[in-house]
């Protein structure tokens, strides 16, 4: 197979061309988006190489439909993501829902700016943290990444649509307008070298009768995809798992949403990944995620030259939270630091992880920029 | 001559017995429109793993539940947007868009009119009761001037949007519309709109006696029905009437009938021009 850009060997790109070319490599042979700063420059890497692929890039009439149509080509059988910021991600959070509700694999991509509403649209921000795992309405689970460097917006591409398919789930990635528009140095690997996942389909006529039950255990239903004759009824409604809608009876509910947290809980371990940095004797400890995190580590090390053992933890996984970690890190060290690009979100979660075993304190910063290594260290050493 | 075979024999054909019964009030015209959709289907001979059923919120899109082919009950005015990406994903699968006229000209309105700007490959039965039925008849888009609705009490003082001619401008292949009292005007249209590539639009006026009808002095279906054959004017005679004497009716016929490309020629098209252009292929 031929490809759009050159592979086996590195190039220098934005980190929005990095997510287009990981997603082609995954597999992903279905875009459909609207314009928005900072995330255009993916749908017009898309633009360019989907129809060279024999994939498909189309431009919806907004964002609700950019991830209607998504949906539809993952039913239809197609690896498919869309990308946007704030104002388009808030816009398709009702659809969100509906593909954890169908459990439909696709990939949203958010590259985040600063909000609410139009705010900054050319600023980075995390401000969407709380919103990719909380955004739409009703109780809900999906995976959501965090990139922190270009080479990560692409390793994490590609991991995303993998998770998607494995667990038959949204999976949302966070980047940021820093992250969208930098470039770096990335490694395009040979397609031989990329694991890729591919959805489970019914083995036989029982298990397509039962696309949304439990037949190997691992909560994960077989996806009977369009039009190979399964005759596959897919709602939003609470359905029972031949995907009949059964709205009145509180245990169909119950096990519907229970199986949707229990396939990406039970597997938790799996999905979640992390980076530690000088943890293994450190007594104070910064917990980041996204783009935050290269400050971090420049932190770690000015502090380390003033004799403060200090260590960093990068979350990868934005979404299922790795509290236990957390918890862990808090016996360990006497202090959690949390600088984040917002007025404290992650922050909540990393106190509710120190369960009251070391003291957690937020560097919050908004306005656009990100936390030079600096302002981390003086905020530790006071 | 149409040759017709018994409802009983479409039901066991069609429909999925365990979803049965439906949710459809008495003297409701859903079910009409989808026998004439199954009809229509089962006379031009069409697999019923060819055909996906897609549809948003309402009473009309719990269509897709009852009928045993694939099917997408999606969120409430994006039926329309979710095709599209099924149809460019697998364009061998022929789609049917069931809407309502709150899901697919308000909510929906939208997605209604690009999907017919980009002529994607689609055929949209829309059932138009003037209502929002399941939510229990509040006015729509379509709710003609005075009628009376929950959240227009004394009479509706908006201007209606006419889906059909809506079509028609936005660029769809066919656009038709009858009522559900036009049996077989209503199964050749959805046939002929089932066999054309891009957009095609069947909308029907669907009594709801329930939500609507009650609330405007029309109890019954048959009621409802008799006031759509005083308001509804056939297109030829329209064509000879005054704007002011066309006032408060509604035209029934067929509106367009044309073979512009589809989306999926189109896109089709695009991709051996890119590839021509990046010098990929002669």
């Amino acid at each position: 197979m031929r490809y759009p850009f050159p592979v086996g060997r590195s190039d220098f790109i934005q980190g929005d061309e990095a997510v287009a070319r990981a997603a082609i490599l995954a597999g992903c042979r279905f875009y459909a988006g609207y314009p928005i700063t900072p995330a255009s420059e993916i749908f017009e890497a898309m633009a360019l190489y989907m129809p060279l692929v024999d994939g498909v890039s189309i431009q919806m009439e907004d964002e609700i439909g950019s991830i209607a149509a998504v949906i539809g080509a993952s039913w239809a059988g197609a690896k498919a993501m869309t990308a946007t910021s704030g104002p388009g991600f808030s816009l398709m959070q009702e659809n969100l829902g509906y593909a954890v509700m169908t459990e439909t694999p696709i990939v949203v991509v958010n590259m985040m700016r600063g909000g609410p509403s139009t705010g900054q649209p050319t600023f980075p921000a995390q401000g969407d943290l709380m919103q990719a795992v909380w955004g739409t309405h009703g109780d809900h689970m999906l995976i959501v990444l965090s990139p922190s460097t270009v080479q990560e917006a692409f390793d994490l591409t590609i991991r995303a649509f993998n998770l998607a398919e494995k667990y038959r789930t949204p999976v949302v990635i966070l980047g940021d307008a820093e992250l969208a528009h930098m470039r770096e140095r990335v490694y395009i690997p040979n397609p031989d070298e990329i694991e890729v996942v591919n959805r489970k389909l019914p083995a036989n006529e029982d298990e397509a009768k039962l696309p949304f039950g439990d037949p190997h255990g691992d909560g994960v239903p077989p996806m009977p995809i369009f039009g190979r004759g399964y005759r596959t009824y897919v709602t939003g409604l609470t359905h029972d798992e031949s995907g009949h809608p059964r709205t009145v009876e509180p245990e169909v509910q119950q096990k519907l949403i229970g199986r949707i947290f229990r396939k990406i809980l039970d597997h938790k371990d799996e999905i979640i990944s992390y980076e530690t940095f000088e943890l293994d004797d450190a007594e104070i400890a910064i917990v980041s995620t996204g783009i935050v995190s290269r400050s971090a580590i420049r932190a770690v090390k000015m502090l380390r030259e003033r004799g403060v053992r200090a260590g960093l933890l990068k979350l990868s996984t934005v979404w299922p939270f790795d509290f236990e970690v957390i918890e862990e890190l808090a016996e360990q060290v006497r202090k959690i630091y949390v600088p984040e690009m917002n007025l404290g979100q992650l922050y909540h979660l990393v106190r509710e992880g120190a369960n009251g075993k070391a003291e957690v304190e937020l560097i919050a910063k908004i306005g656009g920029e990100v936390h030079t290594p600096m302002e981390i260290v003086e905020r530790v050493v006071g | 001559m149409m040759y017709l075979k018994s409802s009983y024999s479409i039901r066991d054909k069609y429909l999925r017995k365990d979803m049965l019964p439906t949710i459809f009030c008495p003297g409701c015209g859903i079910g009409s429109v989808l026998q004439f959709t199954l009809r229509a289907i089962d006379d031009l001979g069409l697999s019923q793993d060819e055909i996906v059923w897609v549809s948003g919120i309402g009473c009309s899109s719990r269509v897709p539940g009852y009928v045993n082919f694939d099917g997408l009950h999606t969120t409430h005015g994006r039926a329309l947007a979710f095709a599209t990406g099924i149809k460019l994903t697998n364009p061998d699968l022929k789609i049917i868009a069931f809407m309502g006229d709150g899901d697919s000209a308000a909510i929906g309105g939208n997605h209604l009119i690009h999907a017919i700007r980009r002529n994607l490959d689609v055929t949209a039965i829309i059932i138009n009761n003037f209502t929002y039925g399941m939510t229990g008849g509040q006015v729509a888009p379509t709710t003609l001037k005075g009628l009376r609705g929950t959240t227009a009490p004394y009479g509706q003082f908006e201007n209606p949007f006419d889906i059909a001619q809506l079509a028609v401008t936005a660029g769809a292949n066919y656009a038709a519309r009858w009522t559900v009292f036009n049996y077989l005007q209503g199964i050749n249209s959805i046939k002929k709109a089932l066999q054309k590539e891009g957009f095609t639009l069947v909308e029907f006026l669907s009594p709801c006696p329930v939500s609507f009808g009650r609330r405007n002095r029309m109890k019954t279906a048959p009621e409802l029905i008799r006031w759509y054959q005083k308001i509804t004017v056939p297109l030829a005679k329209a064509k000879k009437m005054k704007p002011e004497e066309l006032e408060g009716k509604v035209v029934i016929g067929e509106f367009a009938d044309r073979d512009r490309p589809g989306l999926v020629r189109e896109y089709r098209e695009y991709i051996k021009r890119a590839k021509k252009m990046m010098g990929w292929e002669q």
